[in-house]
């Protein structure tokens, strides 16, 4: 919490031009429009950092949820193609013209993150007796590749598609409007608090069905609500931020490196721990190549990847 | 059948996977305050009928009945604080410490809101000592040894304070030693606490010894059950299990004891006349 808070402070401060604190403080207790450095805090960097906590929570607690149903190391919203099939549908709605505004977005990675996520559960025999991570996984990377093929045809196809999506498709805070901000919050907020309260359940999940059956869960439910907080925190991310992948892999895995198996602590550890991660990977974004930025997700790609191969490498892909 | 009182029964019950029937027509009342052993072949329906009495399967036709009410007019946690099962494998998670793992069978007295009271603290911890497992508290359940891993496991089930416990086959994956352990607890757990036990067992000559009320089961049927010492002849183990075998007193339980004589069925010559033989031969 402290480092978020930090980090925070960090999101708010160091851009392409870094503004000092006391100016930042002017701009968001005693607002002066003509000052430049006041109104790229108020605009940009708040709203932007905001935005950073918001979608690293979701991804975080999406990736630590998927992680415990599915007892698998390598869940992720990423990996398992939740966040392409989001790409992919909101691609489409941009395509066919239903651009209304930032819940417009929403409700289409909604839908998109939705297929996704019950495909890959069909390809990957999720729904059978024992599912495999390794097929689990292979399913959702290569639904990836033919949503992304998908999304990339559209966007050939339709250059005026193109520029709009261009930004958002790689993953990215930059440029997000204000507006999208309470929008997201709307969404995963209460969304989060759902996710907390599934906990317990997962923690009975965990040893097995029969055996978390027999101690009192209500294992049915728990799988229901637990694949729609997934689906809608992965659409809201996305919709917000573009798809971001390994963010939902990482904080959870460095969650229960902290925890333990606990899911009481693994899922919120994850969340705070994800927004720091995006927060922070989101501040290096903007000075790594100044004056230009890089994209969040390349960023999180390369902080994640090594973790996914050390993951793959080490724990023989143990069932959780 | 005696006039014993009974939480669990099963009523004419036929359960099975999809299409497949496994058991039909399987009755069952399970005594109070008992050791109730099932025993009986590979794929007889032991563990489906213990599954089918946890409601952890529904049965296509029948009922089974828990404390007055059909078993699937029950919400899962009124199930859970009224029977506990221990399932013949468990996947435990990794690094998960011996206090986490059993604390976990407090999930059907927990509420949303008010998640650990006094009166979990106190289960867990009874439970705890019932089974001998105190001292291993801050362990992690990884690196315990199978018999002090099932001791665990069944501390986790006693926190679930239901009074009854179902186990599947607790003794396989255990060394000889372990398996008397276990077996041993169960018993005392029967006699000082007064908890209802069923288990699954393999092992004639244990569930012999360890059951007050012994059920055989063949081919998704109950082909009999009683207290060991009046059930179990030559006769019956050879019908169930289709092995030639002598029944005598263990020397030391007075429980009955069978040996066994697989050898002088393929010694003595073909078929049923060795068998008839072997039969014979007290």
């Amino acid at each position: 919490m402290p480092v978020l808070a930090l980090l925070g402070c960090a999101g708010i401060l160091i851009g392409s031009r870094v503004i000092d604190p006391a100016t930042a403080w002017q701009a968001l207790t005693a607002f002066d429009r003509a000052d430049d450095a006041q109104l790229i805090v108020r605009e940009l960097r708040v709203p932007r950092t905001l935005l950073a906590m918001l979608v690293g929570a979701a991804l975080g607690a999406a990736g630590a949820i998927m992680q415990a149903l599915t007892r698998n190391p390598l869940a992720e919203p990423g990996l398992l193609g939740i966040n392409a099939g989001a790409g992919a549908a909101a691609a489409t709605g941009i395509g066919l013209g239903f651009t209304v505004g930032a819940f417009g977005h929403v409700l289409f990675a909604f839908a998109g993150a939705a297929i996704a996520a019950v495909l890959v559960a069909a390809l990957g025999g999720a729904f059978g007796a024992g599912s495999d991570p390794v097929r689990l996984t292979l399913s959702g990377a290569a639904l990836s590749v033919v949503l992304g093929a998908y999304t990339q045809a559209l966007l050939i196809n339709y250059p005026s598609v193109f520029e709009d999506f261009r930004f958002w498709v790689v993953g990215s805070l930059q440029g997000r409007d204000w507006e999208l901000v309470p929008a997201a919050a709307a969404v995963i907020i209460p969304t989060l608090m759902v996710a907390l309260l599934l906990t317990r359940s997962l923690n009975a999940a965990a040893l097995g069905s029969d055996l978390g059956r027999a101690l009192g869960a209500d294992l049915r439910r728990t799988w229901i609500v637990s694949a729609l907080v997934v689906i809608v925190l992965c659409g809201a991310a996305t919709a917000a931020a573009g798809p971001i992948g390994f963010l939902g892999l990482v904080a959870p895995l460095a969650a229960r490196q902290l925890a333990g198996p606990d899911y009481r602590w693994i899922v919120p550890l994850s969340m705070v721990g994800a927004a720091a991660l995006l927060t922070a990977a989101d501040v290096v974004a903007r000075v790594v190549t100044p004056p230009a930025e890089t994209r969040t997700a390349i960023l999180m790609a390369l902080i994640g990847a090594p973790v996914f191969i050390a993951v793959v490498r080490r724990r023989r892909l143990v069932r959780l | 059948m005696t006039t014993a009182s009974t939480r669990l029964e099963a009523r004419d019950v036929t359960l099975g996977y999809e299409q497949r029937v496994v058991a039909e027509g399987l009755t069952l009342a399970v005594p109070d305050g008992r050791v109730t052993v099932i025993v009986g072949p590979n794929a007889c329906g032991k563990s489906t009928l213990l599954r089918a009495l946890a409601r952890l399967l529904a049965p296509s036709a029948g009922t089974v009945v828990l404390d007055g009410g059909d078993v699937r007019g029950y919400r899962t946690k009124e199930v859970a604080r009224r029977l506990a099962l221990l399932p013949q494998a468990v996947e435990v998670p990794d690094g998960i410490s011996v206090l986490d793992l059993v604390a976990r069978g407090r999930f059907a007295h927990q509420r949303m809101l008010r998640q650990w009271s006094r009166d979990d603290a106190t289960a867990v911890r009874a439970a705890m000592a019932a089974t001998g497992v105190d001292e291993l508290a801050d362990r992690g359940v990884g690196e315990l040894s199978g018999g002090q891993r099932q001791r665990v496991l069944l501390a986790m089930v006693l926190a679930q304070q239901s009074g009854l416990l179902l186990l599947d086959e607790p003794t396989t994956f255990l060394d000889l030693a372990h398996q008397y352990e276990v077996l041993e607890l169960c018993r005392r757990l029967n006699r000082e606490r007064g908890d209802t036990i069923v288990a699954v067992l393999h092992d004639l000559n244990q569930a012999a010894r360890y059951a007050d009320h012994l059920v055989v089961m063949s081919a998704g049927r109950i082909v009999a059950e009683g207290p060991p010492a009046e059930l179990l002849d030559a006769e019956l183990v050879e019908r169930v299990f289709g092995l030639p075998v002598q029944v005598i007193a263990d020397p030391v339980t007075g429980s009955p004891l069978v040996i066994p004589l697989p050898g002088l069925d393929a010694g003595a010559g073909p078929g049923a006349g060795a068998a008839a033989h072997a039969g014979g031969a007290p």
